[in-house]
């Protein structure tokens, strides 16, 4: 861990809790909030599932623009680069689920009295869920626009802005559409897990499909609970075609490779409208003045220069940079030093740690059964090409249905059966997230060079030999890129994992995410943040210690060039 | 191609060569190395791109030719001197310059078409307009049919004539070409050269002036009204000659060879000097490799050896059409005169005693010989010895020599020369080298003696 991870990691935490804690002052006198009650009825649910789904659309409407703005500002800008780019590695690892109480009251407290408030911290939670990591591969797109490319649009005399919609944006295409897909699928997630939110005394259920669930579970109500599973996957399969299908068939001409894809994604829906003279129709003025807004030069008194040869860096402003960033990190750590003074001692720390190494074991645990289960059949299955196309749409739906929906589920088995809390909860934190090891490795193996298998079968390798020098390697940076997924995801189901309701029952699994959920549920400010403060740390080293070691070496042992 | 009626006008015809499209005056590049010092590209270059003419600029990979070119293309800043366009100071791309490059640059999701019509929308040309005039260039180059075909549908001959519909719809003054053809296979090639000067003689040819940068020697003749020829580290203008030959050339004409061969003795003359240059400052231990691997040094060695041949050659006799880059023979000859297998003078490699004795030799006396000279003649092999002898274990990290070689020479050269070295080392069985620890291990690999 580096001192600018230190530095980001710092005031990432203290700017929330922060805002977290002044917001609570402004907010206390309106606790009033009026909701509708939910209703269990079957038939509201088409209604609660719009309602869902456009909140996820507007956080993803959020997200898009956070990444223009912000990955642009990080690429072009060297000295805001150094901070901004720290900063959104930690974002990144901090459990969006925990600082969910310090946004909700942020909102609420905005907008008193109104539903907005609700609204928008939900958007929000969703917002930060999908950001960090489409915002992380355009920002990498941008930094790795190739040299010809670039000084071909310097040469062509393209402004700023002619650049930015005719290289950069088409350039970071394929990232950027693959991280919206991996965000998306996280994003049911958090929406059903923000609609019912507990703090303190503060209780929130907007209209949607996670308070249906929330209700249906005080309520015992394991019928609603079937319905709302039922409608979930099937917004999950009209999502899946009639919107991410169609973009990912229409990205596929921004791929870089000179070659043909194997596998050319299409979608019905984007060749019905290519083909219906109707849509065209609709569609040609939007896009000509779409098309001329791209072609525009949008440029009132600028000339492009050329790159001043190796320009030397202004050691004095750099200075008086680092210098200003250093003095808000002093000032937010002595804030925090100050606030946490009052509030937390040794005992606590010593609590929280044991609560993490509790939750760390788990996830290690997890994921070494779901790796153990996971990479087999992946690599079987991504080796029959026609099964492969049939699978792996499969997963990748299992990945975007919300977990959290199927907890009831197990928690009504954990207490029909009396099985013990501790282990039998732990599961749920990977549901829905071990199916990136499952997808990720599919694609590894049937990306896996055909001479290279034939060589094998030809020289007779089988068995262990096979997935020790031929299999394995094959697809280990695809599997690690699998793994992370997975281990992040699960690190922040476990706050809603660790602790679970049917009705007046609760199963405590302990660990850090019930430590934080606890909190959470009891409006405890100071004890939330350390709990999110250990929690993000623990994310950041396993990053940097485990996750990016194993990436580099993945990447430079199975390159061949 | 259109030929327009048959009718070629010769270069004499066109514009009076006394205007100047392009002036570079005293310029210097230099990059800053890790300890600070300057690692100096190009060393005080003037040279004036004029009306009317095809200008070559011809020198080995790492001459800084496209540096060069970047630099009168507005695309880059010279730490020294200054680029004039028409007269005027050059501050960033300028309106008539355009280029075309080597690795085609197209953009891969616009179409043929959309990737023409871009050259327009810097300059705001009205989308119409920007569409007549971009299907006309298609059709000049000879791409009519293949407006809306993406770039990856296209073969790279084909991609490298939408990367001259792009340059020569803007109606260039200056078109500056950064190695057009080398990344084509040599009939492609060929064949675009021919239709290229076919465009540059017809009469209706927008473009003023070209300056074209390549390697390849027969291309520079086949080609350029005058060629500038550049040497390596740092690159300095090390000849201008002028080619008075008549289109279309002819490769087999006897003045076309005796300007070949011209070129050859002038380029290897530089690399014996530096060679010489080098030995004489001692150390050496800087001495940049060229990417050579031991079996390529064999292979020469063999053919220079065998019959026709017989140990002496003139360097323009084998380039052609064996090994159509010029770099490919230049860079082995560079080679074998450092590990003192051969000796280059007047554009001759001549073997060596010893070099005869090499080809004659098996396997095993190969391997000793090559690394007996290795240590005798190449610094860097000595010290990397020395160093691992001092050490404990006889091991040392990449890392250590990595810095030490970027002291002096370029990342890129630096990092060659690395490779090249451990190459060699594991040829000889002098060091070997693990990758997955990026150390460096006194005497023959570790699996070889647990074997």
């Amino acid at each position: 861990m580096s001192w600018r991870d230190g530095v980001a990691l710092v005031l990432v935490l203290t700017i929330m809790l922060l805002v977290g804690l002044n917001a609570r002052h402004l907010f206390e006198p309106f606790t009033a909030v009026h909701q509708p009650p939910i209703s269990l009825s079957p038939s509201a649910l088409p209604g609660y599932a719009l309602r869902t789904t456009l909140r996820m659309f507007a956080a993803l409407a959020a997200s898009l623009f956070f990444t223009l703005t912000y990955a642009t500002l990080a690429a072009k800008s060297r000295r805001a680069g150094t901070v901004l780019i720290p900063l959104l590695d930690v974002l990144q690892s901090v459990p969006i689920l925990g600082y969910l109480s310090f946004t909700v009251v942020f909102f609420v407290s905005l907008f008193p009295g109104k539903m907005l408030g609700p609204e928008l911290a939900a958007v929000f939670a969703i917002f930060t869920s999908q950001a960090w990591n489409m915002t992380f591969s355009f920002y990498q797109s941008l930094r790795t626009v190739p040299t010809d490319l670039e000084e071909v649009s310097r040469s062509l005399r393209l402004t700023g802005w002619q650049r930015f919609w005719r290289l950069e944006v088409p350039f970071a295409m394929p990232g950027l559409v693959w991280n919206t897909m991996v965000s998306m699928s996280g994003g049911w997630f958090f929406v059903v897990a923000s609609e019912s939110i507990a703090v303190g005394a503060l209780q929130i259920k907007l209209p949607g499909i996670g308070s249906y669930v929330a209700t249906a579970i005080e309520d015992r109500n394991f019928g609603a609970i079937g319905w709302a599973i039922l409608t979930m996957a099937i917004v999950i399969l009209i999502y899946d075609q009639l919107f991410f299908r169609p973009l990912v068939a229409w990205a596929d001409k921004y791929r870089v490779g000179t070659t043909a894809a194997q596998i050319v994604p299409r979608s019905w829906l984007l060749d019905l409208f290519k083909k219906a003279r109707v849509v065209d129709e609709l569609w040609s003025p939007i896009a000509s003045a779409l098309d001329r807004v791209g072609r525009a030069r949008m440029v009132f008194a600028h000339r492009p220069t050329a790159v001043r040869g190796p320009r030397t860096p202004t050691r004095v402003v750099d200075v008086l940079w680092y210098l200003a960033v250093a003095a808000l990190a002093a000032y937010l750590i002595w804030r925090l030093q100050e606030f946490a003074a009052g509030h937390i001692g040794w005992q606590d720390v010593r609590t929280v740690a044991a609560a993490g190494a509790l939750t760390l074991l788990r996830v290690i645990v997890l994921i070494a059964i779901a790796t153990v289960i996971w990479v087999p059949i992946g690599v079987a299955v991504g080796l029959r090409p026609k099964l492969a196309a049939r699978v792996q749409p499969i997963a990748q739906l299992l990945a975007s249905f919300p977990a959290n929906l199927l907890f009831p589920i197990a928690v009504v088995a954990i207490v029909h059966f009396h099985l013990a809390p501790a282990i039998w909860l732990s599961p749920l934190m990977i549901l829905g997230t071990q199916w990136y090891i499952l997808f990720n490795v599919i694609a590894g193996s049937a990306a896996f060079p055909a001479d290279l298998r034939e060589a094998a079968a030809s020289f007779r390798i089988h068995g262990w030999r096979w997935w020790r020098y031929v299999a394995l390697p094959g697809i280990f940076p695809y599997y690690v890129t699998g793994a992370v997924t997975a281990s992040g995801g699960a690190w922040n189901a476990s706050i809603v994992a660790e602790v679970a309701r049917w009705g007046s029952t609760t199963l405590d699994a302990g660990g850090l995410g019930s430590y934080i959920a606890r909190m959470t549920t009891a409006g405890d400010f100071p004890r939330i943040a350390l709990g999110i403060a250990t929690m993000s740390f623990i994310v950041v080293c396993l990053n940097r210690l485990i996750w990016r070691p194993l990436y580099g070496y993945a990447e430079r042992r199975t390159r061949l060039d | 191609m259109d030929t327009r009626n048959g009718e070629r006008v010769l270069t004499e015809a066109k514009t009076p060569a006394t205007s100047h499209i392009i002036d570079l005056e005293h310029v210097s590049m230099s990059y800053a190395k890790p300890n600070g010092e300057p690692l100096v590209v190009l060393d005080d270059i003037s040279c004036s791109l004029r009306s009317g003419e095809i200008l070559g600029l011809l020198g080995r990979s790492g001459s800084g030719k496209s540096t060069l070119l970047r630099i009168a293309a507005g695309l880059l800043a010279p730490t020294k001197g200054n680029a004039f366009y028409r007269g005027a100071p050059l501050r960033g791309p300028a309106e008539g310059i355009a280029v075309v490059f080597q690795t085609f640059a197209l953009f891969p999701w616009l179409t043929v078409l959309e990737n023409v019509m871009t050259s327009l929308d810097a300059l705001g040309v009205p989308r119409e307009r920007a569409r007549v005039r971009a299907l006309s260039a298609i059709g000049e180059i000879g791409l009519t049919g293949f407006e809306g075909a993406y770039p990856r549908e296209l073969s790279g001959g084909m991609r490298q004539r939408v990367g001259f519909a792009r340059a020569l719809v803007i109606d260039p003054a200056a078109l500056l070409m950064d190695e057009p053809f080398s990344a084509l296979d040599v009939l492609t090639a060929e064949s675009l050269r021919t239709d290229f000067i076919d465009v540059w003689l017809g009469q209706q040819c927008p473009i003023d002036s070209v300056l074209l940068v390549t390697h390849n020697i027969e291309e520079a003749v086949l080609l350029c009204d005058r060629v500038i020829v550049i040497s390596s580290k740092p690159g300095r203008i090390s000849a201008e000659i002028p080619i008075d030959l008549k289109y279309p050339r002819n490769r087999f004409d006897g003045n076309f060879r005796e300007i070949v061969e011209n070129i050859y003795s002038i380029l290897t003359a530089r690399t014996a000097l530096s060679l010489k240059e080098m030995r004489a400052l001692g150390g050496g231990v800087m001495q940049p490799l060229p990417n050579v691997s031991p079996y390529a040094i064999e292979r020469v060695i063999e053919k220079l050896a065998g019959p026709p041949i017989d140990g002496r050659v003139k360097l323009s006799t084998i380039a052609h059409p064996l090994l159509p880059h010029v770099d490919n023979i230049l860079t082995v000859a560079e080679v074998l005169p450092i590990l003192e297998f051969a000796e280059l003078s007047d554009g001759q490699l001549q073997l060596t005693p010893a070099g005869r004795i090499f080809a004659t030799s098996d396997p095993e006396e190969r391997k000793r010989l090559f690394k007996e000279h290795l240590l005798n003649f190449v610094p860097l092999a000595g010290h990397i010895v020395n160093v691992l002898q001092e050490r404990k274990g006889h091991r040392a990290p990449r890392i250590r020599f990595k810095a030490e070689l970027e002291d002096s020479l370029s990342a890129d050269d630096a990092e060659t020369t690395l490779r090249t070295i451990i190459n060699w080392g594991r040829y000889a069985e002098l060091f070997s080298y693990d990758d997955r620890t990026r150390t460096f291990i006194l005497g023959a690999s570790p699996d070889l003696v647990a074997s």
